[in-house]
């Protein structure tokens, strides 16, 4: 079981080091998180983003948020990539083994995993 | 949905959508029966929207006509033979106390009672998209209680580091998973 002392040893560990997560120019990963996402599956999804992202060691590149409903609600669970100066990618029917594929292909490696985005035949 | 705590998270997304600053997550367990209420202090609903707020067709979506969340937790509860209420008060002066309690009971010794699933994802969604609402989980049985705070976590993590943080997130699963 973990307790509240643990806490205060991660509040130590993060002493000195500073935090860059707020970067304007990142890549921002965003999940719908409205009744529809969340009954088709959106919760693991996003924690597996989260995780991945961090796991990957990308905390200072990409951003992972939560928003309402994207407006097609057949096709979640819905994540949508936000990248500057490139066009917003949105990938559709996701899982947590895509979204895995999605963190190691596309924002550490930059290249879309377009067999799981919208419009691809 | 699949799980309870499905349902349960969808409900608080509706409190921080009405702006709220506080949140309640409470899960009482007496014998069979298990109440849940999620309680804030957003901008809350007119007694008109309140009373039809679990009808389907009431919604304040702007992508479609239907809503589904209230609807579906209300149904998730009787249909075990629990109850299902809404309780909310809109501020008409600055200063009013404002907000929304849902409470639903659930008989889960019934048939078409849903689990409760993985209850820490859900309080650990509600912190990584909101680190900075005060939030309060309490999982209350005859054995005992485990209560997370967010305001207390953010006493003993003082101002450097966010409640996002993966390490953060990481303690508060292992936290409520340990005590579940």
């Amino acid at each position: 079981m973990k307790s509240l002392q643990e806490l205060a040893e991660i509040r130590e560990k993060m002493k000195g080091k500073v935090a860059l997560r707020e970067g304007q120019n990142g890549i921002r990963v965003v999940v719908g998180m409205a009744t529809c996402g969340i009954a088709a599956g959106a919760r693991p999804v996003l924690n597996t983003l989260v995780e991945e992202v961090e796991k990957q060691g990308l905390s200072e590149k990409a951003t992972v948020s939560q928003t309402g409903c994207i407006g097609i609600c057949r096709l979640e669970p819905i994540v949508e990539v936000f990248e500057p100066g490139k066009e917003k990618v949105t990938y559709v029917k996701m899982t947590p083994e895509k979204a895995k594929q999605v963190v190691s292909e596309h924002i550490k490696g930059g290249r879309p995993v377009y067999e799981y985005t919208i419009g691809e035949k | 949905m699949k799980e309870l705590s499905l349902n349960i998270l969808d409900i608080a997304q509706n409190s921080i959508k009405a702006d709220a600053q506080h949140l309640t997550i409470a899960l009482v367990r007496r014998g069979s029966w298990l109440t849940v209420t999620i309680s804030d202090d957003g901008s809350g609903m007119s007694p008109e929207f309140a009373a039809e707020a679990a009808n389907p067709f009431t919604t304040t979506r702007t992508t479609r006509t239907v809503g589904m969340g209230l609807p579906l937790f209300k149904l998730a509860a009787e249909q075990t033979g629990g109850t299902f209420s809404i309780e909310s008060r809109r501020a008409s002066r600055d200063g009013d106390a404002h907000g929304t309690t849902i409470t639903a009971s659930f008989d889960t010794g019934h048939v078409d009672c849903e689990p409760l699933g993985d209850i820490a994802s859900t309080v650990v969604t509600l912190i990584q998209g909101n680190p900075e609402l005060s939030l309060t989980y309490l999982y209350s049985t005859e054995q005992g209680e485990t209560r997370l705070s967010t305001d207390e976590m953010r006493e003993i993590l003082g101002d450097g580091v966010s409640l996002d943080h993966p390490e953060v997130l990481a303690w508060a699963r292992e936290f409520l998973e340990g005590e579940a």
